[in-house]
């Protein structure tokens, strides 16, 4: 008989008993909502409220994406996601010639607090939940989103949402980085420190496992390496002085959610189970809540395929009830067109369907972590959970993973489990439907997503006029305040803030970070 | 008729504009240097004039672009425009990454020798690379 495995490599059984999990499987548990959190961060879960549904969005101009925004809500989406253009989240404004084409490409292009002004226009930031896909520039994006609230006349004791702001995994996977990772860490930390005294709704950080998975690793290591990141920015922290209980309750964490269902819904357990420990053990957490793993789930896209893209459809919908069945707090559903372009309102619309549906008509939300008692996905979790403490405990023999990355020793892990997948389906030992088995010839692609090539001109335009009506004084001056804040051990929100309100654009404000802290290169891959 | 190839193929790989998405363009590496090729990969954020520059230092055959946040069209044209003002008439410019279909023949037509879009399978990726090389060596 031929030996099976699950994606990450976990050598299966025919078949699961009591002997395959151990006798103190109850400590091991818990309850939902009480440590060690295995069965899920809260006590009712969905049965007190569904997990948010958060489509990633965002193109063109601030007001094209205003537009996008508003249509998701009227469609019963019930949670925001900010997709930003590359220029921004690398600190270029979009005037700026060497990004001319890059320019609402992928995500909306913002440039001063009066776009994200736009963005929010007839929508009120005291009554929604909003993700920001952004990190480098993370701390700049969040002033904006502030003095957009504070203009609309929110308190900042309403502002709820989430900052990514995780920029170890930009080393890593996603590679948005612009400054070296000293100063890097200090910035997300700046962020975490302001956002854990003054925004009681609001994540200052989503620590990320999902773009390391995108990027190929397996299941294993992106635990693996989120719980070491998680350490990472602990000590970090603690390191300015700040104390575990004051900012771990705040912690926001970030998996992806592939095809392997009943791996991907242990994998989310074994994480919570580790963080409680890591709080606990590690670090001494003494608030409950510091040692309870909240997380968003993002489908995969690497999973899906340019051939027959409807078949995209089932693979994002095993993907959002493996996330549904692991207990997340919001999910992202890709569009079925994502392998070749930014989805289509109508992919959209279909991707938040597919959570409604899963939502209220499978009636898998009805019964909280309905998989636990399971032989199998108990066994699953616990093995999960153990290899994954060997990677931790590998990082941390390595000295560390701020280190292991400024060698780029993970990223070598991740890109030699790319590659071993890429041959396992060019040699057909995994299969991928329509791409090595069942192929269809003569497709025909989906309609797809139109660029507005004008978007980035009337973005330009709309720059050039506010600077043009701006108080050049008070832009300067905010500017030379941030940089000697930025040469000092202060924190830099305040400072940012100024700015924001000074009219001061993004590509200014990151070029005195990139003065005071310079930019950096990664090393050479091989 | 066949001439024997001087030295194995030489490819630069790089990731032009502002995106970080690499997977791709390692494992394209990783695969053509299994296969044989010399790869020299020069990593994120390339532009045409240095892409050029490490093509003439390492006497590359082939520059290979890779590109997932849709600039590849003004991407290339700069890449082409640069080999040709560098006189590079016998480097061949491939480009692959998440282009839709009806941007394929206008990437041919910028001057593009081959491209591979996703889905494009890895082995259709390493033989049309060494295929090109082949050719230009009067390999057949």
């Amino acid at each position: 008989m031929t030996d099976l495995f699950t994606d990450s490599g976990i050598e299966l059984r025919p078949f699961y008993d009591e002997d395959s999990v151990g006798s103190d499987l109850p400590d091991r548990l818990g309850e939902p909502g009480h440590p060690p959190f295995t069965r899920g961060a809260y006590e009712s879960m969905y049965r007190g409220r569904l997990w948010s549904m958060r489509q990633y969005a965002g193109y063109g101009s601030a007001a094209d994406t205003n537009a996008r925004y508003r249509y998701l809500l009227s469609q019963g989406q019930t949670a925001l996601s900010v997709a930003f253009d590359l220029p921004t989240q690398l600190g270029f404004d979009s005037t700026d010639d060497r990004v001319a084409s890059e320019v609402g490409r992928v995500g909306v292009a913002i440039d001063t607090v009066e776009d994200m002004e736009m963005v929010f226009d007839g929508l009120p930031i005291d009554q929604l939940s909003v993700n920001f896909t952004i990190n480098a520039t993370a701390p700049i994006i969040l002033a904006f989103y502030l003095v957009a609230a504070e203009r609309q006349g929110a308190a900042m004791a309403d502002v709820a949402g989430t900052l990514q702001n995780d920029i170890l995994k930009e080393f890593l996977a996603r590679k948005t980085f612009i400054f070296p990772p000293d100063h890097s860490i200090r910035l997300v930390a700046d962020v975490v420190e302001y956002a854990s005294a003054e925004l009681p709704r609001f994540n200052g950080i989503s620590i990320t496992g999902y773009h390391a998975r995108e990027a190929g690793c397996d299941a294993i290591q992106e635990v693996g390496l989120t719980m070491a990141s998680a350490v990472a920015y602990s000590e970090a922290f603690r390191a300015r002085g700040l104390d575990f209980d004051f900012f771990a309750p705040r912690l926001s964490f970030h998996f992806a959610s592939q095809l392997d269902l009943f791996e991907e819904a242990a994998k989310v357990r074994a994480a919570r189970r580790m963080w409680h420990r890591i709080a606990t053990e590690r670090f001494g957490a003494t608030k409950e809540a510091s040692a309870r793993l909240r997380f968003f789930s993002g489908c995969s896209g690497a999973t899906l395929t340019a051939q027959q893209p409807l078949n995209n459809v089932v693979r994002s919908t095993l993907q959002c009830l493996a996330a549904v069945l692991g207990g997340a707090q919001s999910i992202h559903v890709m569009g079925y067109d994502e392998a070749l372009e930014i989805p289509t309102e109508e992919s959209v619309r279909l991707a938040l369907r597919t959570q409604q549906i899963i939502a209220h008509e499978s009636g898998v939300a009805k019964v909280v972590d309905p998989l636990a008692g399971s032989y199998f996905v108990e066994s699953l979790t616990d093995t999960l959970e153990e290899r994954a403490w060997a990677l931790v405990e590998e990082i941390d023999a390595g000295g560390g993973y701020v280190s292991m990355l400024a060698e780029g020793i993970p990223q070598r892990w991740v890109a030699e489990a790319a590659y071993r997948y890429e041959r396992d389906v060019a040699q057909g030992a995994k299969i991928r439907v329509g791409v090595n088995k069942y192929v269809e010839d003569d497709e025909v692609a989906p309609p797809l997503f139109e660029i507005d090539v004008e978007a980035a001109d009337r973005q330009r335009s709309t720059l050039r006029r506010r600077l043009a009506a701006r108080d050049e004084k008070s832009a300067a001056e905010a500017l030379s305040a941030l940089r000697e804040v930025l040469k000092s051990d202060d924190n830099a929100m305040p400072a940012l803030l100024h700015c924001a309100r000074s009219g001061c654009t993004l590509g200014e404000i990151a070029d005195e970070m990139r003065a005071v802290f310079g930019e950096y290169r990664e090393p050479q891959a091989w | 008729m066949a001439v024997s190839a001087p030295g194995r193929a030489r490819v630069v790989l790089a990731k032009p504009g502002l995106d970080g998405h690499d997977r791709g363009v390692k494992v394209v590496g990783m695969a053509l240097r299994d296969a044989g090729a010399e790869v020299v990969y020069l990593g994120l954020h390339v532009s045409p004039e240095q892409a050029v520059a490490a093509a003439v230092a390492e006497d590359a055959d082939v520059i290979g672009l890779s590109v997932l946040s849709g600039v590849h069209l003004a991407v290339t044209e700069a890449l082409v425009a640069e080999c040709r003002r560098a006189g590079l008439d016998d480097v061949s410019v491939v480009v692959g990454g998440t282009i839709p279909p009806q941007d394929v023949p206008k990437l041919l037509g910028i001057g593009a020798r081959a491209v591979y879009p996703v889905g494009t399978p890895l082995g259709d990726v390493v033989s049309g690379v060494l295929g090109i090389v082949d050719e230009k060596r009067g390999v057949s």
